[in-house]
């Protein structure tokens, strides 16, 4: 069975450590929140100035001035620090955040991904995903492997504009965990039940299948 | 012995000199830290073919998205169109012009600005479309890109707490492009909930100095909330 979204996050939880300062991106990556282990101390960054982000605010604690980066309104967990943009943007391309998590529409096996623009169809615009992907020492990109007309998201090489070039390393998809190295995509876990085949029919770029590939632990 | 004395008390004077096609750098991210006294103004003022740097450009309706409705603005420097309809169509219709300038940049481009740096490096949008067209360059074997610095003739700040030499406290995530749009500004104008005496603010709690600012008026306007969430308090 391919993976919930939120099983996806829960899977990504898993390479999460006691100590971490995590910049999660919006959709799939914000669940991640839910999922951090009892056991374990992480901060969340939202960049658009707040390093220990909480849970959204009760009626009582509703503050306008107080927002995460996808405009929510939100809190500030027990040892929190508020910034200007230039320093929260300083913590990532300095490489002081741990780990940065986001979203993406294609990703390819020189570790090249695009999030941010459909030619002709969509401009959001890439908001701080092309600082993120610059500056981050360990970036996972979770997507679905593949759209809904069966279309593989990880590719030989990205069809649409980029966001970065040579930096993903991880992908959490809903069929599998997938490392990047040496051009290649690198198959090192399966969700639970699906197949390595169904995994190889729909990824689009080369990948290297080494041994037995388990099923992820969730 | 008023020299430090920034405050004003319309929004008339607040954004007095203000002209067509000026270049306006703007704090604010989302609708969070946004001066609505002051951009009310310009679209009672009606200057046109302005160039407006800032991460969003507000709502349908609030914050920069007024003037966006009112056809005031020729060009913005932004990195996120989303959430706002208008923004977004006026953009694929190329009606407006748009420089989409990754949020990073687009803050140290805000700093360079006020701090006399003309121009710097950075690894963000290096192989992307960013880069085409600019400068790049390798340092210790990592590729960046020459971006360069932004200044305005007038720079709009949101703040809590400003002195009346123009001294600011900003609160919470209101903070965000705020200290960087005072530095980059000709005229800073700061609209703040609340003026105070010189010596009532802490020296070392001051976020950003008065040398930076210009023009200080109290808000008379209430703050909004674009995506309210919340969550039950427990019994």
């Amino acid at each position: 069975m391919a993976l919930t979204r939120q099983q996806i996050a829960k899977r990504v939880s898993q390479e999460l450590k006691d100590g971490y300062y995590v910049n999660l991106g919006i959709g799939i990556p914000t669940l991640v929140v839910d999922y951090v282990p009892d056991d374990m101390a992480v901060m969340f960054q939202s960049e658009n100035g707040l390093m220990g982000m909480g849970p959204f605010p009760t009626e009582a604690e509703l503050d306008p001035d107080l927002i995460n980066a996808g405009k929510q309104t939100v809190t500030c967990v027990t040892g929190a620090s508020i910034f200007s943009s230039a320093e929260s943007f300083a913590m990532i391309r300095g490489g002081h955040i741990d780990l940065t998590v986001l979203g993406a529409f294609e990703v390819d096996v020189m570790g090249n991904i695009a999030s941010w623009m459909i030619p002709g169809k969509l401009i959001k615009g890439m908001g701080g995903a092309m600082d993120l992907v610059a500056g981050a020492r360990n970036i996972i990109v979770t997507l679905t492997h593949a759209d809904k007309h069966g279309n593989s998201k990880l590719l030989q090489s990205c069809s649409l504009p980029l966001t970065g070039v040579g930096c993903v390393k991880k992908v959490v998809t809903d069929l599998a965990y997938l490392e990047i190295a040496d051009g290649r995509f690198y198959l090192r876990e399966r969700a639970p039940g699906v197949s390595v085949e169904e995994i190889l029919e729909k990824t689009a770029g080369e990948v290297v299948v080494a041994g037995d590939v388990p099923e992820m632990d969730l | 012995m008023s020299g430090f004395n920034k405050v004003v008390s319309t929004y008339e004077q607040a954004m007095a000199g203000l002209q067509d096609d000026m270049t306006i750098i703007a704090g604010g991210f989302g609708i969070c830290g946004v001066q609505q006294g002051l951009i009310e103004q310009i679209k009672k003022s009606g200057v046109k073919g302005l160039t407006i740097a800032s991460n969003n450009c507000g709502l349908e309706g609030y914050g920069l998205g007024i003037l966006l409705e009112n056809q005031q603005i020729k060009k913005m420097i932004s990195s996120y169109v989303g959430e706002n309809a208008l923004f977004e169509k006026q953009l694929m219709d190329g009606v407006l012009e748009v420089e989409l300038t990754p949020q990073g940049t687009l803050a140290e481009k805000m700093r360079a600005g006020g701090a006399g740096i003309p121009a710097f490096y950075t690894a963000t949008g290096y192989g992307t479309v960013i880069a085409e067209g600019k400068e790049t360059r390798e340092f210790d074997g990592r590729h960046y890109v020459l971006e360069e610095a932004l200044q305005g003739d007038f720079a709009l700040v949101r703040a809590w707490k400003a002195d009346t030499f123009g001294n600011l406290m900003y609160h919470r995530t209101q903070r965000n492009f705020n200290p960087m749009a005072a530095t980059a500004g000709k005229i800073t104008v700061v609209e703040v909930d609340e003026i105070v005496a010189p010596g009532d603010l802490d020296p070392d709690e001051i976020h950003t100095p008065g040398v930076y600012v210009d023009r200080v008026i109290q808000t008379t306007h209430e703050k909004r909330i674009e995506f309210r969430t919340v969550r039950e308090s427990q019994a």
